[in-house]
């Protein structure tokens, strides 16, 4: 297997490290960086319980290998909430409208949200876009749904 | 009906509320505690070698490559882990039935594609997978038994049975049964046949385990109770020498796959005894899709006789299920047959149900295992009502019991005692406006569009501590020196909120906040043996368990207050963290000082009375409780597409008092959902050799955000007969749900004489019920 060097920030911390080219950016995230918020739900891409936010963009860390994370930053669902343990506000919203159950699906469910609200305000329908792209088997999607008009603007929280 | 059973919580502060779910906060910063988290020193990781063919004898396998690959550890086969056998049991099914021998790892032949041959273990799970792909295994194929109909009549799956059929249950001959046929006014008939289905919780299963020193297996295990698992491996392996401590803190789903370990978990387990190094074991989706053991595949065949007035007379029903090769039991769903009569007054009946073993996964319960009564009754009440030309709700009215019909005795010998069936349909009704939805669906007609309205109606049996594991729960709960709380309990939660919702209980029955109660379920060590989640038991078990610990220890703290501010313990009440003595305000203490008193000052208890504050209760709930809720939902079918479109879906239960309502509806939604995903979507399909033919999620498809409609929650809470009147909600709305929406699209489909009984009802086979499609 060929190995490779790279150099990444993860949550704020540079991290340096040789992974082999096969090696995914899920694994990556969960073995080396310890970052274990990272869930691996399918490894095809579907689930989206994996989504990590790279250099500011969504991404499904499943789909993605170590080596192409050279040099990028990542953030993953630990690093969302302030130092001092305030929430961030897609963590409060799914908190307040009961948006999970067993928990397995919902790093990936607030990187997707917070990606998207990042710096914009999409509307609940975009918001409700960008969650079809997570399979929750246990909510019926019902908090989420509530999550997306709040943040949407529709409701107030 | 009975008299209400009382509830004890007069003065609740939690209880009843919207309490936000304690397990979040950890769930949303990434900080859970899943099995694939725990890394041990020296952890090995396993792989499976699969069978790629549904049925053929194993002739030879070639292991030499494997093991000599860089960073395997080890392969072993059924023979190495013969060292400490391990026969797996059967969780379901009676004395009657034929259970094969299961072992973790195949051993002379293969009997569904999937069936683990082998196990590599090696540094990483990438080397693991590269030496699982070295090992060649010779086979000597044979055709596959895959079908129902293969199995009544092809070869013997399992050579050490002689037949297919797992278990054949019956009631008696009935031969005046035909002449209420032959005189009903209106005989009503259907097949009703519901496709494989697989859980897919969104974690898959998953196991670590190492040996502590040499007489303690230490697990960790994504599991439904680590207490069934610490059993489970102690009865499979009976090493008198070994121990078995298992624990789970988080679990991402399991819907009844993980109610107990399975072949490859026993596998990992013997190859951690053989190694001696920690090893893990992560399924992964394509084998969550495949190896995995699934749920549902069945077909019923019912008739229905009514007279003049719709009134039920008699139904007669016969039954088959596919268990698959390894099932987690040899049972037909003898509690379909059960439960078939539901709520209604069914003056008499007839079922016959088998179940037949095949070369496919093996079936296990799945939410509502028994969910095939209420799809077919429902579905066929509502077919009944078309062709009699009776409102469906009216048919339902006709014969559903009531009230004064309480407790009522099933034909099949369960008495249904504080059900609200009638209640929870009227509730509905009203709630919806139907004539505004009539005629809605009527000018959509005329305009070439097809709206539906269905309605069903259920009764669930939760709890089902009648005998055998589900017997009873335990709850350990005990208040620190430092005033804190801890609750160690044999629910067990994934995803199910337990560690919230058993906190409110304990909160309010102490007087302490509940930010000071922790709650432990996650140690098979500590606290005693419960079944966990199944049979949507938790609140009524494991509350029942904690309300009568924590009145316990509130009863000690109480004495002991008594005790030394020299009051009356009737005139003590606990409060806010404070022990109340009323109307002498200044002789106000705490449960703190209490606690400091119990542990660290001992002489100053009452005479006698042992030390610390600590309680314990095993508490056994009534037999059978029961849940029952009515749905109703609106569609909207395009009849050039085949895709259907729920518009809005009602619900109304009653599972008793509500601990925490969120967590109540969030239960009914997640159950809702998957019915959908049941009803349109979800297929596990196999094809004539035995290939299962949807192993991702590009062909498995279950319901996202944008297939779902925005639930309305009604609720009746009418206490059972359990302690805090509770009655379970874990399961029903998968259970009720499926027959609502099958009974809309019916309903939108009439004017084509459609009946929509075959499922699921994709596009495709929605365009062939309207005609347009084979
Ligand atoms: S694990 Fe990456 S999308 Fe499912
Ligand atoms: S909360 Fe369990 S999968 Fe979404």
């Amino acid at each position: 297997m060929s190995s490779h060097a790279i150099e990444t920030i993860v949550n704020g911390q540079s991290i340096s490290a040789q992974v082999e080219a096969r090696h995914t950016l899920a694994d990556f995230l969960r073995g080396t960086a310890g970052c274990t918020g990272v869930h691996v739900g399918c490894e095809h891409g579907v689930c989206g319980a994996c989504t990590v936010i790279v250099d500011g963009v969504a991404v499904r860390s499943c789909l993605m290998l170590a080596v192409q994370a050279d040099g990028a930053t990542v953030a993953t669902a630990e690093s969302l909430a302030a130092p001092d343990g305030t929430l961030h506000r897609v963590q409060q919203a799914m908190k307040d409208e009961y948006g999970l159950q067993c928990g397995f699906c919902t790093p990936g469910v607030v990187m997707t949200l917070a990606a998207i609200t990042q710096g914009r305000s999409p509307d609940a329908e975009e918001i409700k876009d960008a969650l079809s792209g997570h399979l929750c088997r246990c909510t019926g999607y019902q908090g989420m749904l509530k999550v997306a008009k709040r943040l949407g603007g529709e409701v107030q929280a | 009906m009975n008299a209400p059973a009382d509830v004890p919580l007069a003065a609740a502060r939690f209880t009843g509320e919207r309490v936000p779910r304690k397990e979040d906060r950890r769930l949303l910063t990434g900080h859970g505690a899943y099995v694939d988290d725990v890394t041990m020193a020296g952890m090995v990781h396993g792989m499976f070698v699969r069978s790629p063919i549904a049925r053929g004898r194993i002739v030879a396998i070639d292991v030499e490559a494997a093991r000599a690959l860089p960073g395997v550890r080890a392969v072993y086969t059924a023979a190495d882990l013969d060292r400490h056998p391990a026969k797996l049991t059967g969780l379901y099914g009676s004395a009657e039935s034929k259970f094969p021998d299961i072992w973790p790892l195949a051993k002379e032949d293969v009997r569904h594609v999937g069936d683990p041959v082998a196990i590599v273990l090696a540094d990483d799970r990438y080397v693991a997978e590269d030496g699982a792909a070295l090992v060649v295994v010779e086979y000597d194929d044979a055709d596959a038994v895959v079908t129902i109909d293969d199995a009544a009549t092809g070869a013997i799956v399992h050579p050490d049975l002689d037949t297919n059929v797992a278990l054949m249950i019956a009631t008696p001959e009935d031969p005046g049964l035909e002449a209420v046929f032959a005189g009903a006014a209106h005989v009503v008939t259907g097949t009703i046949t519901h496709q494989r289905q697989a859980h897919v919780p969104m974690e898959t299963r998953g196991i670590v385990a190492a040996l502590q020193g040499s007489g303690e297996m230490l697990i960790h295990a994504s599991c439904q109770s680590p207490h069934m698992v610490a059993r489970y491996m102690d009865l499979a392996f009976a090493m008198p020498d070994l121990h078995f401590r298992v624990i789970a803190k988080d679990v991402g789903g399991a819907f009844g796959l993980k109610v107990q370990p399975w072949r490859e978990e026993v596998a990992i387990v013997a190859a951690a005894l053989l190694i001696g190094r920690p090893v893990k074991w992560i399924e992964d989706r394509l084998e969550n899709l495949t190896a995995s053991n699934q749920a549902r595949e069945q077909d019923v065949t019912v008739r229905l006789a009514f007279d003049a007035d719709a009134t039920l007379l008699a139904a007669d029903i016969d039954y088959r299920c596919n268990l698959g090769a390894y099932p987690h039991g040899a049972d037909p769903n003898s509690l379909a047959m059960v439960m078939f009569p539901g709520p209604y007054k069914l003056p008499r009946y007839k079922f016959r149900a088998q179940g037949f073993y095949s070369n496919t996964a093996g079936q296990a319960a799945y939410r509502g295992p028994w969910a095939m009564e209420s799809l077919a009754r429902e579905t066929l009440l509502e077919k009944a009502a078309r062709q009699i030309g009776i409102d469906a709700v009216e048919l339902r009215r006709r014969n559903l019991i009531t009230a004064a019909d309480q407790p009522h005795t099933m034909l099949t010998g369960f008495v249904i005692d504080r059900v609200t069936p009638r209640e929870t349909l009227d509730k509905l009704v009203a709630h919806l406006d139907t004539p505004a939805f009539r005629a809605e669906q009527a000018a959509a007609r005329a305009a070439g569009r097809y709206l539906g309205l269905g309605f069903a109606v259920y009764v669930e049996p939760t709890t089902m501590a009648f005998g055998g594991i589900l017997s009873s729960d335990v709850a350990d709960i005990r208040i620190e020196p430092t005033g804190k709380v801890t609750l160690t309990v044999s629910t067990h939660s994934q995803g199910h909120g337990t560690e919230t919702t058993m906190a409110q209980l304990v909160a309010d029955t102490l007087g302490v906040d509940i930010e000071d109660v922790s709650v432990m379920e996650d140690d098979s060590s500590r606290g005693g043996f419960g079944p966990g989640a199944g049979g949507s038991r938790q609140a009524v078990s494991g509350g029942g368990a904690t309300l009568i610990a924590s009145g316990k220890l509130a009863d000690k703290i109480r004495a002991i207050a008594a005790h030394v501010l020299n009051a009356s313990p009737d005139t003590i009440s606990l409060a806010g963290g404070k022990v109340l003595v009323a109307g002498v305000a200044e002789m106000t203490t705490t449960v703190k000082e209490i606690a400091e008193i119990a542990y660290y000052q001992t002489e100053r208890l009452p005479e006698g009375m042992e030390a610390g504050l600590e309680a314990r209760h095993r508490y056994r709930p009534p037999p059978v409780v029961y849940s029952n809720a009515a749905h109703a939902c609106t569609v909207e079918v395009d009849v050039e597409t085949g895709m259907v479109k729920i518009l809005r879906w009602v619900t109304c239960e009653d599972c008793g008092p509500m601990i925490n309502p969120a967590v109540v509806e969030g239960q009914i939604a997640g159950g809702v959902v998957q019915g959908i995903g049941g009803v349109l979507y979800e297929q596990i399909s196999y094809d004539a050799r035995g290939n299962p033919t949807a192993v991702t999620f590009k062909d498995y498809l279950i319901p996202t955000a944008h297939d779902v409609p925005e639930l309305e929650f009604l609720h009746i809470a009418t206490p059972s007969a359990s302690e805090g009147g509770f009655k379970g909600v874990g399961e029903g709305g998968a259970i009720v749900g499926p027959p609502t929406l099958v009974n809309a699209i019916a309903d939108a489909l009439a004017p084509f004489g459609a009946d929509c009984l075959t499922l699921p009802l994709s596009p495709p086979r929605v365009l062939a019920e309207i005609g347009t499609r084979d």
